[in-house]
């Protein structure tokens, strides 16, 4: 169970999260939409320990841990992933190197024996097949010269590795073509069991036709500022964002 | 341009200082004010392994200036080691005073290493100081005849502290024949330490160097090759990873004299805390060196607040047909691939290790030697 109370966060010395409180139950899918800087971004980075997103105010409970007192890497240890709206390229770290020292210092870090490189080997290769993935790509500088698509299935392969209990994804869908989405979503979907938090952000509901969320949260000003079913996403479809934005200010 | 000058260590004025053009960020007369003490004779007998002891049993061990060790007897044939104690003058005496003062203080004349033609051989020459306060000169010479095949696997392994270590090296790479010369360099934090190396590059013959450095209180590694072109080719890479104070300093200069020459010269580094790290990189093109294809890169990081990187890279360019290039940058790790890796459960120092490890790692795969590629791999390793 993920429980958000009150969290406020600047980044600079502006103040970006004004008391945002939220919790997302084990096992559940809750989206969080709103409009251009609203904070979305800002939540997943302030969750999973970005430096400059300091935490001025609240708390971040997560499984009964105060994320906020731990560093990126330990976060990691405890479950959090975030999948990065654009993720990041690696100069000369192959990814089948990235991801296996990801996941060996997460094992590290909770006690846990190490994978093997042939025992990983055996997991790299079921689950980048079952991802339709060209197995050469992993040999090759992690995200270097990679499509949007690419990169963003190259983030579903780690959430598979990985096995986050709490995944955020932000913005997920930006610089998909139809076929990736669907290919993203459908990785995603496969993670959904009854321990696992989700973080769904995004501008626009598209994205909820193939996640679908168990809530829909509106995040302006930064501050939720409504809540209800997945109805509410094809609210804000119809009728933007205006109405809460007015409520806001 | 200032006359020649010859160094004699007991006048100070001679000493290179950051007033003299060449040295400018390696102010050797900061830190060489007097003579030291010439240093003791090490106990005869290989003392230790040096780090590319599995990889040939042909070994030439140099101590404190003197020849110590060497695998007489047990050398594979087509390898000679040889003593002058006479020898001539340096080839290069003007252009490199230390190389010129290790001439003329050699405690042993010269030794020349000849590979002959004949199957490919691979030779450990190792340089060791271990010396207190005090120094020494060496001047060695390599020659690799025509046809010959040689890698020229060569450590300079420091012990003690605060020593002045000064060697000269001559290479002569004849007609047709390769060399690959691996570097390995480690030395106390206090030391100094000048290694001169000449290098005379005939027709259709290939010098390919890397060096691998770890700094000292002052540390130059020049390199100067006449290049003669006609299908001659060079490959001369640098790196080096620097903590604590230490310096160090890759100069080089290739000269093209003919035409239809290649040179490819990679050099990286990193820096940490108050360490400081010069490229000097020149690469002149004479005139009628027509088909020239020179290229020169020079990349380095700077982590921390206080390290400094002085680069200076250089193309001077006679010949009208030539094909020339350089790059240099200077930059930090990227902080937001940082927190990517951390956020994926990477500490924060395991993924600036692995990401500067992968900004290096570059250079050590271009050795063509495949052990010598690992153990440079190994100490690069050890030193992030």
């Amino acid at each position: 169970m993920l429980s958000i109370s009150n969290l406020h966060v600047s980044v600079g010395d502006k103040p970006i999260l004004k008391g945002l409180t939220l919790d997302v139950p084990a096992g559940e899918v809750h989206a969080i939409m709103g409009p251009n800087g609203a904070g979305k971004s800002t939540l997943g980075y302030a969750l999973s320990g970005r430096p400059g997103y300091e935490a001025t105010e609240g708390a971040v409970a997560w499984n009964g841990d105060d994320l906020l007192t731990l560093d990126p890497a330990e976060r990691a240890a405890k479950g959090v992933f975030l999948s990065f709206q654009y993720p990041l390229e690696i100069p000369g770290v192959p990814a089948m190197t990235f991801i296996r020292t990801a996941l060996n210092a997460q094992k590290r870090a909770r006690g846990e024996e190490e994978v093997s490189a042939p025992a990983f080997l055996k997991l790299v290769k079921a689950a980048s097949a079952a991802l339709k993935m060209d197995f050469d790509m992993l040999k090759r500088p992690l995200n270097v010269g990679f499509s949007g698509g690419e990169k963003k299935r190259m983030e579903i392969l780690q959430m598979a590795l990985l096995e986050p209990s709490l995944l955020i994804l932000d913005e997920t869908d930006s610089g998909l073509d139809i076929d990736a989405l669907r290919i993203v979503a459908d990785g995603v979907n496969a993670m959904r069991s009854p321990e696992r938090s989700m973080l769904v952000i995004t501008h626009y509901q598209r994205l909820l036709d193939y996640i679908k969320p168990d809530r829909v949260h509106v995040l302006v000003g930064g501050r939720i500022v409504a809540s209800g079913g997945p109805e509410l996403a094809h609210e804000l479809e119809a009728d933007g964002y205006d109405q809460y934005m007015v409520q806001a200010a | 341009m200032n006359a020649p000058v010859r160094i004699d260590l007991k006048d100070v004025e001679t000493i290179p200082s950051r007033r003299t053009e060449a040295w400018k960020y390696s102010d050797l007369r900061r830190w060489l004010r007097d003579e030291p003490p010439l240093s003791p004779a090490l106990p005869e007998g290989e003392p230790s392994d040096g780090p590319f002891k599995a990889l040939t049993r042909n070994e030439v061990l140099i101590a404190n200036g003197r020849l110590n060790w060497w695998s007489e007897g047990d050398m594979e044939p087509g390898i000679e080691v040889s003593h002058h104690a006479g020898p001539d003058a340096p080839r290069m005496a003007d252009e490199m005073p230390m190389g010129a003062l290790a001439a003329a203080k050699a405690l042993e004349g010269v030794y020349i290493i000849s590979f002959k033609a004949g199957a490919p051989r691979t030779l450990a020459l190792r340089l060791l100081s271990d010396a207190v306060k005090t120094g020494h000169h060496a001047r060695i010479g390599v020659v690799v005849e025509a046809g010959a095949h040689a890698t020229l696997l060569e450590s300079h392994e420091g012990w003690g502290e605060a020593y002045l270590s000064n060697t000269l090296l001559e290479i002569t790479v004849e007609e047709g024949a390769t060399l690959e010369r691996v570097v390995l360099v480690d030395e106390p934090h206090d030391a100094i330490s000048v290694a001169s190396v000449e290098v005379r590059l005939s027709k259709q013959a290939a010098y390919h160097q890397t060096i691998a450095a770890s700094g000292a209180k002052l540390q130059r590694l020049e390199t100067r090759i006449a290049h003669a072109g006609e299908g001659a080719t060079v490959r001369m890479d640098g790196l080096y990873a620097l903590s604590g104070d230490r310096h160090t300093d890759l100069t080089s200069v290739v000269d093209h004299l003919g035409p239809d020459g290649l040179t490819s010269q990679l050099t990286k580094g990193v820096v940490r805390d108050t360490a400081r790290g010069v490229f000097q990189g020149k690469i002149i093109v004479e005139r009628g060196a027509d088909g020239t294809d020179a290229r020169m890169g020079h990349h380095a990081l700077i982590l921390g607040e206080r390290g400094e990187i002085d680069a200076k890279p250089e193309l001077i360019i006679y010949a009208d047909d030539v094909q020339c290039a350089h790059g240099n940058t200077v930059g930090n790790l990227d902080e937001s691939a940082l927190f990517y890796m951390q956020q994926r459960g990477i500490p924060a120092e395991e993924a600036r290790a692995l990401l500067t490890q992968a900004f290096l790692i570059e250079v050590v795969d271009r050795i063509a030697h495949e052990g010598a590629r690992e153990v440079a791999r190994t100490w690069l390793g050890e030193r992030l």
